[in-house]
Formats: C-alpha cells, structure tokens, sequence
C-alpha cells in the first residue's frame, strides 16, 4: 500500500499531473480540483459531552472538455481514491462519459488573460483554530451552555429547563484547482464556530427554543461563550406563551438574522444561470430600478479574512468585488464563464465547484449597504406591525417572485416590541417587497458569509387566525 | 445462529475483495474501540458509484460519475457518542480511527461479544452485482425523451432541464454486540424542470420520481413522458393562476406527496432522540389523542422498491413496519440502537446516516397516513370555501414548539363543493399536535409519492417517501396574499 507515500505528494502537483494525463487521454482541455479538510465537532448536552467527532477526509474531481465541430463535449467524474488505480479510472471515465454529451458552443475554459488570484495574505487561515487542545473545544461548548441555562447568573430566572446543546465546531481544509490553460492555485483555510440553543417552558407548558452562535476564521475572532449562551437565552425567553394574530396587512420589520435570507434571494434572482433561460423575474431588468433607491447590494470576494473571501473563483479568475443593485438599479448579473458567454457578456468571477458537474454561481461575501436609522428609530415610526424574528420553509418561487414563509417574531405596537408571535405566514412577491423596502438599519454585522442590516418592508400579508 | 439469505454473502464479498477487509480486522477494530471502555461500537463501512446524466436546452450538458468509500467508527458509553471516520480503509487508519472514536469512553477496555451473528434481511430490491454505470445511452435516451415530451405537451414550455441520477451504495456493519450486517442498495431518479411563457408571465412547473428500482422502472412503470407531461401541465396551469387565499380556512389535500403533512407534522417530532432529550412537542403524549380518531399513521421501511425502503437500516438492524398513530392515539417512537436502549422503548429499526462520515441517528423511511372510507369526490363537495393542495414543494418544522409549514405548489380554490382557479405558490402552516385532530375526513385512495423526497435532520439527508390519502381539515392556515 503506497499510502504514506500519497499522504507526502504535493497536492498542487498531483492535480497538475492529472491535468496532463486528461490531456493525453484525449481531452482537449481539462480542470482538476482537490479537497481535503479536517473537521472537529463536539456537543456538550445539559453540562455532559453528548458527541465528539473528530475526523478527516480528502476528494478529487476531474473535468474534461472534448472538441467538436460545434462547441466542446463535457464531463466530470469524481473520487475518493488517490491510488493510482483510483487516478486511472478518474481519467478513463472521464473521457468515456464525455463521449455521450453534446458539443456546446458555450462551453469551454476561461480565456488565459482572465486567470489569476489575489496576492497577499487573505487571513483565511489561522493555526489557532485546529491546535487548540480537546479539552479546551469541550471547555467552549460547555461554558456558552451554562451561560444559556442560567442567563445573567444574578437572576433567578428558572423558565429555561432544557437544551439541545452546546456546540463548538472547528473545520480546516485545502482546496486546490488546476487547469491546462495554465492556471494552477490553491489555498488553506480555517473556520470555528460556538453555538447553544436552550429550550424555556412557557406559563401553558408549551416550550420554544432559540439559538444564537458565533462564527469566524480565527479562534480569537470568536464572542465569548458565555456571550453566546446569554444571547441564544434572551432569544428564546422572548418566544415564551406566543400568540397568533389575526390576518392582516401591517409594515414587517426584518431582524438582520432573516433579511439575509432576502439579500440572498436578491443574488439568485441576478444568477446568470437563472437570467439565461429566463427563471428569475430579474430577466431583461439590467438597468432598471428592481428595488427601493436606498437598496445597493454588494458581493465581495475581497474582504480580508471574509468568511466568503477566496483568492480565486471556481474557475480561477481572481475573486473581486462586484455591485449587484446599486441605489435599488441593478447593475449587474453574478456570471461565471458559461453564463456570461450565454449572455454576452464577462465572467463576474463568481463561478462555484464542487468535486463533479459543472461550475455554479456562487455569492462570496454577500451584503447589502447599511443606512443611518437605528433599528429603534424604524420601529418608532410603526404603530402597529410585526418584527419577524424566525422564518419557516422554503416558499420561495424565483420564477415568479412569489414569497410565503412560516414566521414568528414580536408584534409592534405604538413603535415597542411587546409580545412574541408564532404560527403565522408572512406573503408578498418578491419584485414587490424588493421595491418596498421602506427602511434600512445602521446594524450590518458580519455573523457569516452574508449580511444585512434590520430592513423595514411594507405591503405584505400576515395570515393567521 | 441464522443462515444468512444467499443474496447477502456477494454484498460482505464486496468490501473484503476490494479493500481487503477480514472478519479478524473488523473484530481487532471493534477491540481497539473499546479499548478505553464504553458500552458499544460499530463499524460502518460505505461504497458508493453513482451518475448523474443531463439535458438542458435540448442538449446534454452534464454527465458525470462518482466513487468514495469510508468507514465510520462509533463508540457509545452511556449517553455519549464518539465518532472517527476515514476514507483510508488500510488497517492501519482504521485501527486509529477506532482509537480516536475510543477518546469518548475513560475506564477499563472492554471486549466484544465473541462472534458475529447475521442480520436477517429481505430482498426489497434488486442488488446488482456490478456498478451501475454500464448502460449510459439508456439514461441518456430517457432524459432526451423527457426534454422532447415537454416541448410537445404544449409551445409555451420554453425551458427544459431533465435530469436522471442513479447511485449503487453498498455497506457493511458490524458491531460489538455481535450485529453483522450488509447490503446493497440501488437508488435511481428522474427529474424534470420546466418553464412556460406567455406574454409576459413566466411560470415553472417540476416533477420526478423513481426509487430502489433498475432502469427498466423508468421505461415501463413510470415514463420519461409521464414525468415530463406533469411538469409542463403544472407550469401550463400556473399561468392562469390567482393569488392563494389567506388565513383559517378548510383544506383537502390530494393522495400521495401531500403526505409530506404527515412527515413535518408528526414524523420528526415521534423521533425517539428528540424524545429522549424531551425536546419534541410530542414527549410525554404516548397513549394520548393527538389525531382525529380517523388517522392511522405508520412508518414502513420495508415496502418494496420504494425510495425511503431498506433491507437493513444503517446500524445492522432489520427494518418493519411501525405504527404511529392509531386511530388518533400516539403509539410509539421511531428509534434507534441508543435511543430504544436509553429509553427502555422497542427498538424500530430507524437507525440512518447520510455516509460513514455521519452519526446515525433515528429517522424516517416511508410515512404514510393509511385509507379511510370517504370517497374522494365526496371530501370536496363537502367544502363551502377552502383550499384543494394536491402537489407540494417542501416543508419544514420546529420539534420543539411544534410548529410546521409546508408549500403547495400545486392548489385550487373550492367554492360551494367544486374546484375552481387555481391558486399560485403558498405556505400552508400548522401546530404537529393539534393538527390532525381537525382531519374530518378521509379517502378510500391512498397512494405513495413518486419517489423523489429527501429528508434533512441536522445537516443529514436521507431519501424519504410518504403517502396519503385525500383527507380533509377543517382548519388550517394559507399563507397567500388573497382574500
């Protein structure tokens, strides 16, 4: 068994090498794409362990282009053999499957002017992450626990009797991408996170349960667990004894945890894969006002130590920062090679990857600008409305803009929170929301990957009771 | 001491060719887990070779094919889980996988039980013995003739991505306390996404199907055309849509995936690992009414061919069929090895992970809701104003507070006993144990889903099915925008 040698090989040179043995198997152009990664998991349940997961993995995939009359025949194949056996049969299958698809006139490897990668140190990866002792990773999950099960420790607060745990997770992987235009690059990186969701019993004996986490590249970028534990507790004391409210249309107010899911719905309706076929109600809008002209949203793939920042794309082009709606006009279409030939026009260099299929469209760092008010002052302005904590489901049609979700939050009244709110939808159509953003909070806070200060929405139905 | 089935012998022969594993290498592993304790270990040996095949815009796009393997380790000791897995099955890795998975124990080695005692399985589906990925023009033909079936079923489809997927996953589990377990499970889908136009409205429509079948399923029982016809007719229908209503109204839901209710609204919260923890809105509620006496639910993992059906589950046990819900009344929990053992509660054999890289935990396989006496016809004209969902998109629930939605992709307005328009995309939700008390009536005309769910539990995906009949609620809440 070869294997102590393979641990050593260079994993840049051996994607390199498969490149080249693609190329002389048959294919006229060819990328390939290693993984490997270690990740850490523990949870710690009512004070005791309850898992512990410590492994790691590794994987290749290979993608060959074969030349026609009319566009490329393409085709991946994928692996978790790095023998040379393994190697062969990823070659040799590669090519075989490329036999039965169709030439594509769009299809085809970025220019070589448009390779490249960003220089510098990035910050993606930190040693502290993965040298931290066991121990101490159990001590992370046990402490933000505790914190939640007994919130403020002053208080006497006894509503909080259970929990689905404390977590602490550590992840660090090297992904490596090679391709026979020339472009060869590959970079390390690093993640850990801290996350507890207790569980309160409420005055009807129902329970609810929160969350809260922290998220970051380095260990010392983390809250404190007990920060964590104590904010995942206040979330989740506010949900006790719920009601339901009547079917109405009032103003919504999004906390940052669910706008981003509307920033992110903001970047699938721009996907150029979408735009294309003419799946997005954003087709054909380049250049016209698709959101309220306080709204710009930006991608960057640039940010230093981002939780998105990559110093190259899925395909090799270097990541960058691009505006995708700029006050509420969007200015342009997340495109990486194919789509934009589709289209006509150039790659964003926002292609994804995974180990096997084609490239994706992938967001990097993800967020939409920031304004003045505070979230305090867009909740004065509101007499009477919800502000949507929790959002269910997946009732989202990106074809036709149709939104409906299972929500909870806390009702407004006279510009207060007063009480929490449960099993209730909340609807519109996203071209309409988009446009009714009435207000935008001064509270962007990077928590991942995405982004999105407090946001105010007019003009959508609550039904309930 | 059982006779295994013949069928098994080729599936352990897989993984003792290949990677040169011996039952003296899974006994020194199962040793070396124990070494620091612990009441229990497992090995969980996986291989997969799977391909995917596509057409878009009338052109094959995308082929492409995959193999991993691995092996995951997993010690229990008390309510304590260590898990190790690599995807280097030399004795070497795995021997030390074993012992970093040991870590979560602290006291003296225990030994396994001597001997390996087989697991009776059935034979739910065909085993090949070679990898599927033989016959490439088959599955290219049949995502071709989805493509060409759409295009015909009317000018407005303008858009057609038709997809075929098939993996061949085989494992091997063997345990310390003496389970010895393997299989092979073929997995195949036919996907088919749609676009339609008019004017300027634009609307999709989706369909698929498939299961634990050979790709003769595909070319006799269920076609690329009938896939394909249901997709276009779904986007053809929505571009005459209105706006759902909103708010409390009665609901009839369709036979078949609308029984993806079932699964949000009780299914995840009868998981015995959430019960055990008493986080499920459903602790404590055994031999209690928690549905209308018309409701018999049940889970049954070992139905032939179907999606969420095995032979074995992924911790060596046999599979059955389990009821949930009898005629109103909770009966039980879906559980596994940890959690029948810490609970003192039968043990159901809903043991599942995503890959040797997962914890296993309880899951479901088939949920369905079985046949009442009421004639479907009869359900609706008995509804002054509501909602008839017959097709969903996918749902999602909170265990703890109980509350579910799920999203009808397909639906019609009912006034004064008749279907009427049909309604554009919308939320339906709910509280998992009251729902179901306001089911007043149910259909004669049970039927399963096509085969194309996948259920997510903590980051895990396991393929699912789930069934009903046409069943009516009086009360439920429609997230639309209408009146």
């Amino acid at each position: 068994m070869s294997t102590a040698a393979l641990l050593t090989t260079d994993l840049l040179t051996l994607a390199t090498d498969i490149v080249a043995r693609a190329l002389k198997a048959g294919a006229d152009d060819a990328e390939v794409t290693i993984r490997e990664g270690d990740e850490f998991s523990t949870t710690v349940r009512m004070g005791q362990v309850e898992t512990l997961k410590e492994s790691g993995s590794r994987g290749m995939g290979l993608r060959v282009l074969v030349a026609g009359n009319n566009g490329y025949r393409v085709a991946s194949t994928s692996t978790s053999d790095f023998t040379s056996e393994g190697i062969a049969h990823l070659v040799n299958g590669a090519i075989a499957l490329a036999r039965v698809t169709s030439e594509d006139p769009f299809a085809g490897l970025a220019d070589a002017s448009e390779f490249g990668q960003l220089e510098g140190d990035l910050q993606l990866f930190h040693e502290d992450v993965y040298s931290l002792p066991t121990a101490e990773r159990i001590e992370y999950a046990r402490r933000a626990e505790a914190a939640a099960l007994a919130p403020g420790a002053s208080t006497t607060d006894t509503r909080i009797t259970n929990s689905d745990g404390g977590s602490f997770d550590a992840a660090t992987g090297r992904k490596v991408f090679a391709n026979s235009r020339g472009f060869s690059g590959e970079y390390r990186a690093s993640s850990c996170s801290i996350s507890v969701s207790p569980i309160a019993l409420g005055s009807k004996g129902e329970m609810q349960r929160d969350y809260w986490y922290t998220y970051a590249r380095a260990l010392k970028n983390l809250d404190s667990p007990e920060s964590v534990g104590e904010e995942a507790a206040r979330r989740t004391l506010r949900r006790l004894d719920a009601r339901r409210v009547k079917t109405q249309q009032v103003p919504l107010v999004f906390s940052p945890e669910v706008s981003r899911s509307l920033i992110g719905a903001i970047f699938n309706a721009a996907s150029g894969d979408s735009i294309y076929r003419g799946a997005s109600f954003f087709t054909g809008k380049l250049g016209q006002q698709v959101a309220a002209p306080s709204v710009t949203v930006v991608d960057d793939g640039t940010l230093i130590g981002g939780l998105g920042t990559s110093p190259f794309d899925g395909e090799g082009l270097p990541s960058r920062r691009n505006v995708i709606v700029e006050n509420g006009v969007l200015v342009h279409y997340m495109l990486n090679t194919y789509t934009a030939r589709k289209l006509g026009m150039k790659s964003t260099a926002n292609a994804s990857r995974g180990l096997a299929g084609n490239p994706g469209i992938g967001a990097n760092n993800l967020f939409l600008v920031a304004g003045t008010q505070s979230p305090d002052e867009i909740l004065r302005d509101i007499p009477s409305g919800l502000y949507v904590t929790e959002l269910m489901g997946q009732g989202i049609n990106m074809v036709t803009g149709d939104y409906s979700r299972g929500a909870s939050g806390l009702w407004i009244e006279n510009g207060q929170l007063t009480y929490p709110v449960q099993e209730i939808t909340v609807a519109g159509n996203l071209k309409d929301m988009f446009q009714n953003i009435t207000a935008i909070a001064n509270d962007l806070i990077f928590r991942g990957s995405v982004a999105s200060p407090t946001l105010r929405i007019d003009g959508m139905t609550i039904a309930g009771e | 001491m059982t006779t295994p089935p013949p069928n098994t012998q080729h599936h352990k022969k897989y993984f003792f060719d290949k990677f040169g594993i011996t039952e003296r290498l899974l006994e020194r592993c199962l040793g070396e887990a124990l070494s620091a304790g612990g009441d229990y270990a497992d090995l969980y040996f996986e291989s997969i070779a799977s391909t995917s095949i596509g057409v878009d815009e009338s052109i094959v796009k995308s082929a492409s094919q995959g193999v991993s393997a691995g092996c995951g380790i997993r010690v229990l000791s008390g309510e304590r889980t260590g898990y190790a897995y690599t995807d280097d099955l030399s004795a070497e890795r795995l021997l030390h996988a074993a012992r970093t998975a040991a870590l979560i124990a602290s006291g003296p080695a225990k030994q396994p039980v001597a001997g390996f005692t087989e697991t009776k399985t059935p034979s739910l589906y065909p085993a090949p013995a070679v990898d599927l990925d033989t016959d490439l023009s088959t599955k290219l033909d049949l995502v071709m003739r989805a493509d060409r079936a759409a295009r015909a079923y009317d000018p407005r489809i303008t858009q057609v991505r038709a997809g075929y997927s098939d993996e061949l996953r085989r494992i091997l589990i063997a345990a310390s306390d003496g389970t010895y377990a393997s299989d092979t499970q073929p997995l195949a889908r036919l996907s088919v996404f749609v676009l339609a136009k008019d004017g300027d409205q634009t609307t999709r429509g989706t369909s698929g199907g498939g299961g634990r079948v050979e790709i003769d399923f595909f070319q006799t029982e269920k076609t690329p055309e009938h896939f394909a016809e249901d997709a276009a007719r779904q986007a053809i229908l929505q571009l005459g849509a209105v706006a759902a209503p909103a708010g409390e109204m009665e609901v009839v839901l369709g036979p078949g995936w609308p029984g993806v209710l079932l699964h949000e609204a009780v299914g995840h919260g009868l998981e015995a690992d959430f019960n055990r923890r008493k986080t499920s809105a459903f602790t404590g509620l055994i031999g209690r009414q928690v549905a209308s006496s018309k409701v018999t639910v049940v889970d049954n993992g070992i139905m032939p061919n179907r999606r969420g059906s095995l032979n074995v589950d992924d911790e060596g046990s046999a599979t059955q069929e389990t009821v949930l819900i009898e005629n109103g009344i909770l009966k039980t929990y879906l559980s596994d090895k940890l959690s029948s053992r810490l609970m003192n509660m039968p043990h159901t054999g809903n043991g599942r992970r995503e890959s040797y890289q997962q914890i296993p935990m309880p899951r479901m396989t088939n949920t369905y809701m079985l046949a009442g006496d009421d004639a479907p016809e009869d359900i609706l004209r008995s509804v002054k104003r509501g909602l008839y969902a017959v097709n969903f998109g996918g749902g999602s629930v909170d265990i703890v507070s109980g509350k579910f939605v799920f999203s009808a992709s397909e639906a019609y307005l009912i006034e004064d006993g008749k279907i009427t328009a049909p309604v554009r995309d919308a939320t339906l939700i709910g509280n998992g144990p009251e729902a179901l008390k306001y089911v007043s009536m149910v259909g004669n005309d049970l039927q399963l889903d096509e085969g194309i769910g996948t259920c997510g539990k903590d980051g895990q995906s396991v393929p699912v099915g789930v069934g009903m009949p046409t069943v009516k609620l009086d009360r439920m809440t429609v997230g639309g925008t209408g009146r």
